[in-house]
């Protein structure tokens, strides 16, 4: 682990004892096991406790951590035999949002996600994950090609937000996502959205009109960042933790208010210590979904993905 | 700049502005008199209310709240009020500076709304309506779960009447004190703006000053012709966030409807005494 989070410090120290301890007992060939044994138990209580009681703005770390797994991680150990498919069909290939054909546990599906990259060089090409109008016009392409030839799909998104840029608003930022929700919302085949790391804002919401909407353990998801929310009500950015707290921005306050359908674990320690597990997990979780989704008619599935999004919202009458 | 600098800026500029606006006003009577926020010109009232709030010297478009905006748009005495009932709720316990109970309270004080959307039904020229009207003098005109239901509520309406839909929109977006369930409400409405479409309804949206955010990126811009009224700014991202990201300078006329006409982005840019004819003739061509 490269990058280590400051709330994850105490944990670094016990496992230093630990590693001396083992280097120490090796060179005198004295037995330590006990006190190994003793240590290790200490640092897994610890971590238990630490990551079963995360603060919001510290979820928030996690699910921006550079490690964190990106989409083509995910593709690489969820999927068999993924095929790209580039382009918009009108000038561009966005990267932000990558999307193909694959195999999950030996179905073809059509999977799309937002890409984010781990390097400077990879954030670059990639938009550091934020798409513009041309990448959700090509996953809008791709959606239709799933229904066509009865594809179900899986959006996978870690996003900051779409891109705040010149050309974004000049050729309709605000009307692709639009689009996408209103056509997704008339697609006859199952969709499944998981929410991998940062799910912000209509950037997220525009991959995300799903049958079934699911979230990483630490991920989160918004109507804005807890870092603009807190610039705009409490007029100073630094108040983000605040922020990150009013928002509800956690799987567990959004399981709580029906936003979302289901939580996904991650490893303890979060989704970057461990790839395959967290694939793992999300693969049972996708496969098991579209094996409930699949008993449904097209008009059945339409009907109750309208039901779920119309029910949404708090009011009085 | 930090962004306490630029609230104390914009501040001193509202100030300095409103000190401006007092001047060369006849001392005797100034309720009686405007001043032109664009051109500095004084107007009387009474003449810039009968010109639909748009300044008879430099045709500056002043930003007008949903009842004005349905007095001057829809025939005299025809607008039928729906949903009324639907009131919002802090379900979140949202609490930033100030609580968003209070904040609701306070809006409710200075507009006398109970929320951001007015919707019901009318009638332009004879031609008969759904209509949902913001207002962005309720919060901002922004969508939490009241806007999003009453919106859906009349394009349902629309739905079961077979009538032809017509949102006017003036927000800056989602509401953040509702956070997700804001979210949803831009998945809800454009999932009955799909509705709509898949029955043949004609949908259409009037944008104006000024329409941002999870408007633009939901019900907003779902019609099937956008018209856009002269002036407006219209956008996703704020000016403010697009400067900070690109660190460089927009053009002026950035998102203004002009702009966006320009780019492809809009049908038709209107001015504000024009619209109620415009309107009758589309929906004349579509003959509903």
């Amino acid at each position: 682990m490269s990058t280590v989070l400051d709330f994850e410090k105490p944990i670094v120290e016990i496992q230093k004892k630990i590693d001396e301890l083992k280097k120490m007992s090796e060179a005198s060939g004295m037995d330590l096991d006990s006190q190994i044994e003793n240590f290790e138990r200490q640092a897994q209580d610890y971590k238990k406790e630490l990551y079963s009681k995360l603060k919001p703005s510290q979820k928030l770390q996690i699910a921006r951590h550079p490690e964190r797994p990106k989409f083509l991680d995910y593709v690489e150990l969820i999927c068999d035999d993924f095929i790209e498919l580039h382009g918009d069909r009108e000038g561009m290939d966005d990267r932000a949002i990558i999307g193909g054909l694959a195999k999950i546990d030996g179905k073809p599906v059509m999977i799309i996600g937002i890409q984010k990259g781990k390097t400077t060089k990879e954030n670059l090409e990639y938009n550091f994950g934020m798409p513009q109008p041309q990448g959700y016009r090509k996953a809008l392409r791709l959606f239709k090609h799933a229904n066509k030839f009865n594809l179900p799909i899986v959006t996978l998104i870690d996003t900051p937000g779409a891109y705040p840029g010149i050309k974004a608003e000049e050729t309709g930022q605000g009307s692709a996502i639009a689009v996408n929700l209103m056509e997704m919302s008339k697609l006859n085949v199952p969709i499944v959205a998981i929410i991998t790391g940062e799910g912000c804002s209509g950037g997220a919401l525009g991959l995300a009109v799903a049958d079934r909407v699911m979230m990483l353990e630490h991920a989160y998801y918004t109507v804005i960042s807890p870092e603009g929310c807190a610039s705009i009500l409490w007029r100073d950015a630094s108040k983000y933790a605040d922020a990150a707290e009013a928002l509800k921005i956690t799987s567990k306050d959004l399981l709580e208010l029906g936003i979302i359908d289901e939580e996904i674990p991650e490893p303890l320690g979060g989704a970057h210590t461990d790839y395959s597990a967290v694939s793992e997990n999300i693969k049972s979780s996708v496969v098991k979904a579209l094996k409930e989704l699949a008993q449904y008619e097209p008009e059945e599935l339409r009907n109750k993905r309208y039901e779920k999004f119309r029910a949404m919202g708090r009011f009085v009458e | 700049m930090t962004i306490q600098e630029w609230f104390d800026k914009r501040k001193e500029a509202q100030i300095e502005r409103r000190a401006k606006e007092m001047k060369g006003i006849d001392p005797e009577t100034p309720e009686l008199w405007a001043k032109c926020v664009h051109c500095d010109s004084q107007i009387l009232k009474s003449e810039l209310e009968e010109n639909l709030m748009v300044c008879p010297h430099c045709d500056y478009h002043f930003r007008i709240n949903a009842r004005t905006r349905i007095n001057q748009l829809f025939d005299e005495g025809s607008f039928e009020e729906m949903f009324k009932n639907v009131l919002p709720t802090d379900a979140l316990n949202f609490v930033d500076t100030e609580s968003y109970a209070v904040r609701l309270q306070k809006a409710h004080e200075k507009t006398g709304l109970d929320e951001a959307v007015i919707t019901g039904l009318a009638k332009i020229e004879g031609h008969k309506l759904a209509a949902a009207v913001m207002d962005f003098d309720f919060m901002g005109g922004s969508m939490g779960s009241v806007v999003g239901e009453k919106v859906t509520r009349i394009m349902e309406k629309a739905l079961e009447l077979k009538l032809p839909m017509l949102a006017i929109t003036s927000s800056g977006g989602a509401r953040m004190q509702e956070s997700a369930l804001s979210l949803m409400q831009m998945a809800k409405t454009s999932c009955a703006a799909g509705k709509l479409d898949e029955a043949g309804l004609l949908y259409i949206n009037l944008l104006t000053e000024p329409t941002f955010g999870g408007i633009t990126a939901s019900f907003g811009t779902l019609g099937d012709i956008i018209i856009a009224e002269q002036g407006a700014r219209i956008g996703f991202a704020g000016r403010r966030v697009i400067e900070q990201t690109i660190r460089q300078k927009l053009p002026a006329d950035f998102q203004t409807a002009e702009y966006l006409l320009k780019f492809g982005q809009v049908d038709i840019v209107s001015k504000r005494k024009n619209l109620r004819k415009t309107i009758a003739n589309i929906l004349d061509m579509h003959g509903v």
